[in-house]
């Protein structure tokens, strides 16, 4: 058996999906920050960790099964398949518009930080393994 | 779906931006313009602006494809006219007829486009930010 895990990165390279494809939703958000009616979206990331966690069927991995050998896994399908909720607006606008541009700006940059941070989660397990590899600290 | 898009989404935000910033030049360039019809006044325009909206099959989750200027609207305000009898533009009343901008709409409205156009711009450099961290990953 290998010490290596089948899914290297465990669940962050789904989060790095999630995290990319909430970017391009507050990016639209943002975009269409003065179009009449419409309406602003974002991801509820609680609620897709949870249908995650449900759809590996509590094995302990998050990742999508690929039983036939050379089946291509899962890739992206988080991102295909994350479900948008609508944003409460705070205050309310004469055209319908629920685009509240702090608000978004403050989703944005955190984001933009969840982002780096599983991305140096990625990092520092690449890291480990090198480390492991080349076998000095 | 790839942190690309999200550059052709800020991309089509800072164009509708520009087109909203550009009929506000215009409008204030022609807000002292005269004609001698009502029908030849300059009427203030303003751009129509709508979201992308792009269905992949039955796929019902779309994150959103950017904006979109569906055209130019012209305002249908009353035109204003003035009594100016010695203006080489006046008809045979004497009247000349201004156009229907608003100054201070428009003002409202340059400035509003102006900050919409920084977050967007914000959004792009952002983002070419975590591409570069993410091109730099496992160094």
């Amino acid at each position: 058996m290998s010490l290596i895990p089948d899914n290297l990165f465990g669940i962050h390279t789904r989060a790095l999906d999630l995290w990319q494809n909430r970017t391009e939703v507050l990016a639209n958000n943002l975009a269409n920050a003065d179009t009449p009616g419409f309406q602003a979206r974002d991801i509820d990331f609680r609620k897709v960790l949870a249908a995650a966690s449900d759809s590996a069927g509590g094995a302990g991995s998050l990742a999508l099964q690929a039983p036939t050998p050379g089946q291509i896994g899962a890739g992206s399908s988080t991102a295909a398949g994350t479900p948008l909720s609508w944003r409460t607006p705070t205050q309310p606008s004469m055209d319908g518009n629920t685009v509240d541009e702090q608000v978004e700006q403050a989703a944005f940059a955190a984001n933009g930080v969840h982002y780096q941070a599983s991305l140096s989660f990625i990092t520092a397990q690449i890291r480990m393994l090198r480390t492991a590899i080349e076998g000095q600290g | 779906m790839s942190l690309f898009s999200i550059f052709n989404v800020a991309g089509s935000g800072m164009a509708a931006q520009s087109t909203r910033l550009n009929t506000v030049a215009s409008n204030l360039a022609n807000a002292d313009s005269v004609a001698s019809t009502p029908e030849a006044a300059y009427r203030s325009r303003e751009p129509l602006f709508a979201a992308v909206q792009k269905q992949f099959g039955s796929q019902a989750v779309d994150n959103g494809q950017g904006v979109q200027v569906l055209g130019v609207t012209e305002s249908q305000a009353a035109i204003p006219s003035r009594y100016e009898p010695g203006n080489p533009m006046a008809n045979a009343d004497g009247y000349v007829f201004s156009s229907n901008v608003n100054p201070v709409d428009e003002l409202v409205n340059m400035i509003s486009a102006s900050r919409s156009y920084q977050n967007n711009v914000e959004v792009m450099n952002s983002t070419r930010q975590l591409m570069q961290k993410t091109l730099d990953l496992g160094k």
